[in-house]
């Protein structure tokens, strides 16, 4: 098993004809993941390599039933896109769209949450400003260069995307694999927080062992470390970046912000060891934390 | 993106908030003849992105040409936490009944507007949130909705507000929520939010934070930022579209994607280095932005050494390499330089680092043998084998 896309996945591509778009699908799609289709208003009736592309997002419903979408296309149009999508039916939509106004994410969040509850099976978003989610050996969503990973029992669920590469290939150098890879952004209102991730990955089979990445600002890792210690049966190893941000600067991420001392790497890494969370030093210390844990978990389990 | 007080204030002005009149002024003369125009007393004040401007000298009261001119002299060029005053607000003096609080900011944790409201204000208010948090009303507010007349009614009168400006604190917040939402703002705060003898609820202050992901939005707003007491390569950076945060280390340092360059300035700093700067060169560089983005690290003369580290998702690294490679064509850079390329292209690039032999450019195959690398040479120590 694994968790959100698998071989069951049926993806179409919001911004399939643009530059990156088409790179990424195609992608993709060399990589197995099943594309259905793309759309971009005013070139329906086209095709990338073969992919149709529809004009709107019920159109593309209507004709290749995706149970997944991913969202690429510019900022200013990206919040009506995934709500869309959502609209649609879409169960999971993935958003790999970077600077999306704050506001819009809050718009997307809340509607999501409340107004479409009942109308569809709950649309579940992963992103936006994520790298998408890569199930080793069975889809690739998004822009996660699956080549540095194996299939395996490792759960990683992170808010920065380059990261999650150095952290995965250094579990995957060590020998042991990932279920699935799971990239949730680093903006201010993410779809989908550690806590959604974490639970996932407590009822997926497959996965021994979370290892959760995070970084300064906000208060999902302080989160993380409470549903974990409630509720988590695997073990968790946790890595947080921003140890020498200064204070009040922002670093890139919407969401990296620090102010006064709430949300700052040491308080972050604090809040997790304190709930018996081993976290690491270095990108390179978390993964091999992760593999002793796990030999230790395979050893009392054998 | 913070605002400076005044231009919060006009901010606030635009959605109907009272506030004082007055203006911004860049010398003692034109601060004398502002002083004229909106009438003594004044207040003269320093407008810089800082808190404590008032314990530092940087707020005084005027009551005529000569001590705002003497106030003027003091406050213009004064370094308050780092921060110099360029520019002063020279507003019509209030005369101060009561002094309030109040914000609406984005409330990450529940993903809802907060509305906080209290009528301990004028004061240190993460103080009073912590010594006597019954004093400062929050109140999160459906972000498909909006605040509600009546829901600003009830802040107002559950914090305790005077009974005969009820009326008028609930404007003040409702516009002040349409201030948030309209501008696309991430914070909007009033502290003090003052009631003058005659019952005037109007603001005395001004934080505003905007969200730059949405500027598109506003072009109105897009002068506002304090570009003249940035950093000049920082602003340069902004011009150029790369994140550049300037640090006070000695390594200069490049990756790609915000998290692995913070977890790079961590890695640098335990291998007993400083870092000189944070640069994300973002996903999808092109050659073109990797060259500008080298010209960026060494504007800054502290650098001894710079450290390339790139995992390439969205980014391809041979294209890392072309820029790098079209860099020292052009620029000819005098310090060393360590090269970690894995991920998207990473076998290309590294192959064309390798043909292109550049002087003094080593290559690393791990983040941490990079960061020991780096820190050796801007020690001035020899590293192994170059690339």
């Amino acid at each position: 098993m694994s968790v959100l896309i698998d071989e069951q996945t049926r993806l179409c591509v919001a911004g399939i004809t643009g530059r990156e778009g088409s790179f990424h699908t195609l992608n993709n799609r060399s990589y197995g993941t099943d594309v259905v289709g793309g759309v971009t208003p005013g070139k329906g009736g086209q095709d990338v390599e073969g992919i149709p592309v529809f004009d709107t997002w019920e159109q593309a419903m209507a004709e290749a039933q995706p149970n997944t979408a991913m969202i690429f296309v510019p900022p200013r149009f990206a919040a009506d896109s995934i709500l869309e999508a959502a609209a649609a039916g879409v169960e999971l939509v993935i958003a790999i769209t970077e600077g999306i106004p704050a506001h819009d994410e809050l718009r997307v969040y809340n509607t999501l949450k409340r107004e479409m509850k009942n109308s569809h099976p709950p649309t579940r978003l992963i992103g936006p400003n994520c790298p998408g989610i890569l199930s080793p050996g069975k889809a690739n969503v998004g822009i996660i260069p699956a080549s540095f990973f194996k299939a395996g029992s490792v759960g990683v669920v992170s808010r920065s995307g380059t990261l999650t590469y150095q952290i995965g290939n250094e579990i995957a150098q060590a020998g042991v694999g990932c279920s699935t890879i799971v990239g949730i952004g680093g903006d201010p209102v993410p779809g989908s927080s550690f806590v959604d991730v974490l639970e996932l990955f407590e009822g997926d089979e497959e996965t021994e062992l979370v290892v959760l990445s995070g970084e300064i600002g906000g208060s999902a890792e302080e989160e993380a470390a409470e549903y974990i210690a409630e509720h988590m049966s695997k073990p968790v190893v946790a890595y947080i970046a921003g140890f020498t941000a200064p204070a009040g600067k922002q670093m890139g991420h919407a969401g990296a912000i620090v102010s006064g001392s709430a949300g700052t790497a040491a308080a972050k890494a604090q809040a997790l060891e304190a709930k018996g969370v081993r976290v690491g030093r270095t990108p390179t210390e978390t993964a091999s934390i992760a593999v002793e844990v796990l030999g230790g978990a395979s050893l009392t389990a054998s | 993106m913070d605002l400076l007080e005044y231009q919060g204030k006009q901010l606030f002005a635009r959605h109907g908030l009272r506030v004082s009149s007055g203006e911004a002024v860049t010398s003692v003369e034109d601060a004398v003849k502002a002083a004229g125009d909106v009438g003594y007393p004044v207040v003269v004040k320093a407008q810089v992105l800082i808190g404590g401007r008032g314990k530092a000298g940087g707020v005084k009261l005027a009551n005529d040409a000569g001590e705002t001119r003497e106030h003027a002299g003091n406050i213009l060029g004064m370094d308050i936490k780092g921060h110099v005053v360029r520019t002063l607000w020279i507003e019509h003096a209030s005369d101060i009944a009561s002094e309030y609080y109040a914000s609406v900011l984005l409330d990450r944790s529940a993903k809802q507007p907060l509305v906080m409201f209290s009528v301990e204000g004028g004061v240190d208010i993460e103080e009073v949130a912590e010594r006597t948090p019954e004093k400062l009303i929050r109140h999160h507010v459906d972000a498909l909705a909006g605040l509600s007349r009546e829901e600003a009614v009830q802040i107002a009168t559950d914090g305790g507000a005077d009974a005969d400006v009820i009326e008028g604190v609930a404007d003040a917040l409702v516009a002040l929520y349409e201030v948030w939402l309209q501008e696309d703002a991430t914070l909007a705060e009033i502290n003090p939010l003052i009631v003058t003898p005659q019952r005037e609820v109007k603001a005395l202050d001004s934080k505003v934070s905007l969200d730059g992901n949405a500027l598109y939005r506003h072009p109105e707003n897009q002068g506002l930022s304090d570009s003249e007491n940035e950093d000049p390569v920082e602003r340069r950076a902004k011009e150029e579209g790369v994140q550049y945060v300037k640090l006070d280390g000695d390594i200069g340092i490049l990756g790609n994607g915000a998290g692995l360059v913070m977890s790079t300035l961590d890695v640098v700093a335990q291998a007993g280095g400083s870092p000189a700067n944070f640069l994300d060169a973002g996903g999808g560089s092109d050659a073109e932005k990797i060259k500008q983005a080298v010209d960026l690290l060494l504007a800054n003369d502290a650098v001894k050494a710079v450290l390339f580290n790139i995992f390439g998702g969205i980014t391809r690294c041979d294209e890392v390499a072309r820029g790098l490679i079209a860099a020292f064509a052009e620029i000819e850079p005098s310090v060393p330089f360590v090269v970690r390329l894995d991920g998207t292209n990473d076998v290309e690039g590294r192959r064309l680092l390798e043909e292109a032999a550049l002087p003094n450019v080593h290559g690393a195959k791990t983040m941490n043998e990079a960061a020991e690398m780096v820190v050796a040479l801007a020690a001035g120590r020899p590293v192994g084998a170059a690339a």
